[in-house]
């Protein structure tokens, strides 16, 4: 290379200058790790405020509702089904059209392509078509000039439907052999003889509820025409990707012709992976027909009767163990209320039975998995994705060991515990290779005091007659990856641009969880810039194609590790530019602190990619990353499905009333495994919410569907997610110190939806107190509403 | 489509000048008029019907010359209800320059926003606080909860705002975020010069008997008195009011009245007044008066809409039949000389005749609710019972007073929530203990009479057995508090907390 003709700045490191102060909160308190304890002038490792906290405070950031609306657009409203089972003969919506300011009803006719939609299993009407399956399936729109005269006029559409028997429950599911999907069996050894064998044995039935997720921001999208048969889609989604194929499939176009865009969400939870694209689909296809931008906006009450929630399970087990309650034997029935269709309820199920061990070694094993067809909203993606539905029935199995024996739960929990050299392969055949759970426990034991509490907690309840309290420490072990291998890979782009500034855009979306604040930290290490100097971008499938859901955890661990191999690919162009100028290997030119420094210059970043560029040096680039080593049988359900696992512990303390069934959280201490955190603040900010959402969905959070079908608890009114009131005031959350052993991007792990399982401690410590009132724990369902508690407590 | 020219002008103070819209309908929400009409897209709608707490916004009216701040829920708000008012948002708190209001500061510090749709609601929220504690001073975390308590956010499991809450007021506030309050004084009292068109579709007169005349004069109106339930008919049941009649200006209902015996609350005074002076003389109600719904519908509900409105499950009833409350109703009445006020009094559970329907004529307004004030020798209790401690409906209440004297139960009046198609006074129950000995024999025997005496129902909220065995069990709590026992209820153990 020519030495080109340059007016570089050269600058000298100022090694007094200290760690970037920007995003550093002088509030955090015992909280985040400070950048100096993060290492110096990293970006990552450092509690930055999240990318969009400012405008977020000052009600900037932009969600879908918050666009503007583009000329021409239109409002639509869905029309629900009043029942929740029968044969449609048809929909009548002339009194809706009789309303002025109405433009359409959009029905099944009116679908272009495939009237059924573009998921998984292929068996749900876009529209329902036929049989109404559930209470509240959406029939049509009425689009009309504004929202609430849509809304109004929906009401107005009458349906001639047959009833048919509904069918509620998945044990009535199930005693029909009423599937969504085959059902599903693992086993290892012999169940059975080893049941047989126990010194010990308990059996029991148990039903944990379903939840609402709850995003403050409810499902929309924003439909606009563009030229040629083009479309542009603005959906708040997880999973922009699949909303791109839904409407293009419904639409009967190739997928090039259709774009979607999102920012952000108001929250996901999973409740934004598929549910989302119905919503896009149908406001599609009412813009389809009247050649208008329509926007679809569920009320709250319609996201609550329309869309799927966190499956409901009821279980059956037997279980044998010894005296010192090792378990010898597990038999267990899983029945998932799946709803109408199939939805992501297979890969549920599926790790739901990944997640029947927990942090337990199952010797002789065998679990038999249900996917039951319910007449109920179709049952979806919800943090945890089928995990707390196996873990729960475990820990509850510890716990009824526990007390059978008169030990300690958390003694029983040690002892079952995979072991390190041996009893170490899953039911499904996966090594548990960085089993971490011991020393996390006993640490968090020790820390907690969680001995000496239990002591005093017994003592304490023999003279208190009516408040009981209950203590439980129970351990998360999750596994990270989508079970199914393929989801496993993504792609992001960095921008350089002439002035220094850098865009990141990846396959990810950002729901809340910090995606891209983490995202940027690591591009901006990648190439030695400031934070502030990383810019990331709306998700939009015209960047980046084929893009995953933002699900299983993965965001970071997938989009993290493709954007930095992008910036790489950015820096290393610059590097072997700089190494030509000075004459060094392109291996010695280092980039820190919005600097690049090679043992003859210093240069300023932004000079250098002024001179790179004038020299046509590409400054930006693509990176794709693919989990390594993982892989499974998907009809045996063997192989290694995680690539591994992320760790956690909580101890939780709790009050119950003995007249009234009420009861408190008291306090809560966790110590989580994050690996190497990119974020501690974001990371603990995870933690926290997914033990109160969890919390939530074990105590106060009752979805009630009556005889008929029809969910009662459809608004915060009824459906009560924690308030601010339900958070104990000691609440500390400590991370692991130690980084991901496998080869993981910054060695950080996952942290979405393990924490969510920490509050299974709550529950459990809830029976704990019911057990020391002198109640039935075992016969205690979930959530564990006043009213359960009572139940078990004093019988109804 | 907006229905053209059926609504009135509404006026209200933003950053402080005028903002003057024409023809809002009557029953058009302030939350749809910032984000529809204004443009002005902080303000979220989360669920629309005011149990979320994501479209918050505060209000500042003038009290006896002075601002008084009121964070409350914009999307079950009627619009033209804060005609007149300054109207503050997530957009309208910074500082010129862009610098954050410490309540949003504190935020971002804290770390209080993931996905941020609550956001702005509990920045709103904080900024209601921060104004009425003299800069965010002396916050400390039960407040903060309390505060707090009707503004959800699903992501961070709340210890962040919570820290939010009670570290704001450390921080310094930039120039030009102060509300400046002389002038926004000014400039309300301005705004108020401006007289309503003669033939309202809203109608919120000022005076008592000019409220009372336009409810003679239009019996079809719906009658609000904060909107707190009435605004759900509105975004939920989708009902239209072409005209209605706003109680919540009427000056003399405005006030609580102290009188040797008992205080009167006016229909216009807010929950979050009308509790406070309830707490006053009741200190131990103080709990049960923040459990009354999140404070964004305290501070626009009112206990008098929440009486007249007499649903089976409203909270204050139950309290108010054992305190032994009543009513006073009011009507226009024509004379030859032109019209005078009449009124009759009645005891509030003789208000109700069933499902939310009432004694009252078409042409009569709730305006008074008289509580007799504390004597001293009755003990007094409500318990709440609901799914979640905050912010939710009962699923039974129940209420008690009661004076023994010489171990004989001399007085006692029992109300009811929860257990039967309208608030409800436990008569035979009452019965079953009167001149009775207060002792264990008694208790059994009453609870039996309580159990006997109520047929609830199954719902979402409790089955029928849970509220049966409930109501009997709060009788005993009753028994066993009266004999002194202290540490039976969860909420004793915020001391045991305090102590660990």
């Amino acid at each position: 290379m020519n030495a080109p003709d340059l007016k570089l700045v050269v600058s000298k490191r100022d090694p007094a200058a200290g760690p970037p102060q920007g995003g550093i909160s002088p509030l955090g308190g015992q909280r985040p790790a400070s950048a100096a304890e993060c290492g110096g002038a990293t970006a990552a490792g450092v509690s930055r405020f999240h990318e969009s906290a400012k405008a977020q405070v000052a009600g900037a950031a932009t969600y879908i509702d918050d666009i503007p609306e583009v000329r021409g657009t239109l409002h639509a409203a869905p029309v629900c089904s009043p029942v929740a089972h029968g044969v449609l003969k048809g929909i009548d919506p002339s009194a809706a059209l009789a309303v002025p300011g109405v433009h359409a009803f959009i029905g099944a006719d009116d679908i272009p392509g495939d009237k059924l939609l573009a998921a998984f299993a292929h068996d749900e009407p876009v529209f329902a078509q036929g049989t109404v399956q559930f209470l509240g399936q959406v029939g049509g729109l009425i689009v009309a000039d504004d929202v609430m005269t849509a809304r109004r006029a929906a009401r107005l559409v009458k349906w001639d439907i047959e009833v048919l028997e509904p069918v509620i429950t998945p044990q009535q599911a199930h005693a029909k052999q009423s599937y969504v999907l085959p059902p599903v069996h693992v086993t290892r050894g012999d169940a059975a003889a080893a049941l047989q064998r126990a010194p010990h044995r308990l059996e029991g039935a148990f039903e944990v509820g379903g939840q609402e997720h709850f995003y403050l921001e409810g499902q929309i999208a924003y439909v606009l025409p563009l030229e040629q048969q083009q479309w542009w889609v603005y959906s708040s989604t997880q999973h922009p990707g699949e909303v791109q194929h839904w409407v293009s499939h419904a639409l009967g176009l190739a997928n090039h012709a259709v774009t979607v865009e999102c920012r952000r969400m108001g929250g996901g939870f999973g409740g934004k992976e598929t549910q989302a694209g119905h919503l896009a689909v149908w406001a599609a296809i009412a813009a389809n027909k009247l050649r208008r931008p329509v926007k679809l906006r569920l009320d709250r009450d319609d996201d609550f009767m329309i869309t799927g929630k966190r499956h409901p399970f009821a279980y059956r087990y037997r279980v044998g163990f010894d005296d010192r309650g090792h378990l010898c034997g597990l038999e267990l029935d899983m029945l998932a209320n799946c709803g109408f269709s199939a939805d992501l309820s297979g890969p549920v199920a599926d790790r739901a039975i990944f997640h029947a061990d927990n942090a337990y070694f199952l010797e002789d094993v065998a679990i038999h998995s249900y996917r039951c067809k319910t007449n109920t909203q179709s049952h979806t993606a919800y943090r945890g994705f089928g995990g707390p539905q196996g873990v729960i029935v475990i820990e509850r199995i510890m716990g009824d060991i526990a007390r059978h024996l008169g030990v300690d739960a958390l003694d029983v929990r040690l002892a079952n515990l995979y072991g390190i050299e041996d009893r170490n392969v899953t039911h499904y055949q996966m090594a548990v290779e960085d089993n971490i759970l011991e020393p996390l426990m006993t640490q968090l034991a020790l820390t907690s005091g969680y001995r000496e509490r239990a002591e005093q907690i017994a003592q304490w309840n023999a003279s208190s007659p009516v408040i009981k309290r209950g203590i439980s420490l129970t351990p998360v072990k999750f596994g990270i990856s989508f079970t199914a291998t393929l989801f496993n890979q993504a792609g992001a782009l960095v921008h350089v641009y002439t002035d220094g500034s850098v865009q990141v855009n990846h396959g990810g979306t950002e729901m809340g969880q910090g995606l891209n604040t983490k995202v940027a930290a690591i591009v901006a290490d990648e190439l030695g810039v400031p934070f502030d100097k990383v810019l990331s971008t709306a998700s939009d499938t015209s960047k980046v194609p084929n893009a995953s859901a933002t699900a299983a955890s993965s965001g970071t661990d997938l989009n993290g590790r493709a954007a930095q191999f992008a910036a790489r690919q950015v820096r290393q162009n610059l590097a072997a530019f700089v190494a030509g100028l000075d004459g060094v290997g392109a291996g010695a030119v280092r980039f820190e602190g919005g600097q690049v420094i090679t043992e003859k210059q210093t240069r300023t970043w932004e000079s250098v990619v002024g001179a790179a560029y004038a020299n046509r040096i590409q400054l930006w680039s693509d990176g794709f990353y693919r989990t390594p080593k993982i892989h499974y049988d998907k009809t045996t359900m063997l192989g290694r499905p995680f690539y591994y696992f992320a760790y956690g512990a909580a101890v939780t303390e709790v009050a119950i009333d003995t007249l009234t069934g009420e009861s408190r959280v008291l306090k809560v201490d966790i110590l989580h495994d994050v690996g190497r955190s990119i974020n501690p603040a974001i990371d603990i900010g995870q933690i926290e919410g997914g033990f109160v959402q969890g919390m939530g969905w074990l105590t106060t959070e009752q979805l009630v569907w009556n005889a008929k079908g029809y969910l009662q608890t459809h608004a915060p009114s009824t459906y009560k997610i924690p308030a601010t009131g339900d958070i104990p005031a000691h609440f500390k959350v400590d991370l692991w110190p130690e980084p991901n052993r496998e080869d993981n991007v910054h060695g950080s792990k996952a942290v979405g939806e393990p924490p969510f399982m920490l509050a299974i401690s709550v529950f459990e410590a809830l029976r704990d107190a019911v057990a020391q009132a002198g109640g039935r724990p075992e016969a205690m369902n979930a959530p564990a509403t006043a009213e359960e508690v009572l139940r078990a407590v004093q019988g109804l | 489509m907006k229905p053209q020219n059926t609504g009135q002008t509404l006026r209200f103070l933003r950053r402080g000048a005028p903002v003057s819209l024409d023809n809002v309908p009557a029953d058009r929400t302030l939350l749809d008029i910032l984000r529809e009409d204004l443009h002005l897209s902080a303000t979220k709608e989360g669920c629309g019907e005011g149990d979320c707490g994501a479209c918050t916004v505060v209000l500042g009216e003038v009290v006896n010359g002075r601002l008084r701040y009121k964070a409350i829920n914009s999307c079950i708000r009627l619009a033209h209800s804060v005609d007149g008012m300054a109207v503050y948002t997530a957009e309208d708190i910074a500082a010129p320059s862009g610098e954050l209001h410490p309540a949003q500061e504190a935020m971002v510090q804290c770390h209080g926003s993931q996905c941020g749709f609550c956001t702005p609601g509990f920045v709103m929220s904080l900024f209601g606080m921060y104004q009425n504690t003299q800069g965010g001073k002396g916050i400390g975390r039960e407040q903060a909860q309390a505060d707090l308590s009707g503004n959800l956010c699903r992501c961070t499991g709340y210890r962040p705002i919570l820290d939010a809450a009670q570290q704001m007021g450390r921080l310094p506030l930039p120039a030009g975020c102060a509300v400046d309050e002389a002038a926004t004084v000014a400039a309300l009292s301005e705004l108020k010069k401006k007289k309503p068109m003669a033939e309202a579709s809203y109608l919120r007169p000022t005076t008592l008997a000019n409220l009372l005349q336009a409810r003679a004069a239009h019996p079809q109106a719906q009658v609000v008195a904060g909107t707190t339930d009435v605004g759900l008919w509105v975004t939920k049941m989708h009902k239209r009011f072409p005209q209605v009649l706003d109680v919540t200006a009427a000056r003399e209902l405005q006030r609580v009245e102290t009188y040797p015996h008992h205080i009167a609350i006016g229909a216009a005074v807010t929950l979050t007044d009308a509790f406070a002076a309830l707490v006053k003389e009741r200190p131990q109600l103080l709990s049960f008066s923040q459990r009354f719904a999140g404070l964004p519908v305290r501070n626009s509900g009112t206990l008098g809409g929440n009486v007249a409105n007499g649903s089976p499950i409203g909270d204050s009833m139950p309290l108010l039949i054992a305190l032994g409350a009543s009513v006073v109703l009011m009507r226009w009445k024509k004379t030859k000389t032109g019209g005078e006020i009449a009124h009759r009094e009645l005891r509030l559970e003789d208000l109700y005749t069933g499902y939310r329907t009432n004694v009252m004529r078409p042409d009569e307004l709730l305006c008074w609710i008289k509580v007799p004030r504390p004597t001293g020798h009755a003990l007094e209790k409500v318990y709440k019972i609901s799914k979640r401690f905050d912010d939710d409906i009962s699923a039974v209440c129940l209420a008690i007073q009661m004076t023994v004297k010489a171990g004989v139960v001399q007085q006692v009046s029992i109300g009811a929530g929860g257990v039967a198609a309208t608030p409800a006074r436990a008569r035979q129950t009452e019965a079953a203990l009167l001149g009775q000995a207060w002792n264990e024999d008694t208790v059994m025997a009453a609870t039996a009479a309580l159990r006997a005496e109520f047929q609830p129902i199954s719902d979402m909220r409790a089955s029928a057995a849970y509220r049966h065995t409930v109501l009997g069990n709060l009788l005993r709590r009753f028994w066993l508090e009266s004999q002194g026992q202290q540490a039976i209820n969860l909420e004793s153990l915020k001391t045991l907390e305090a102590l660990s």
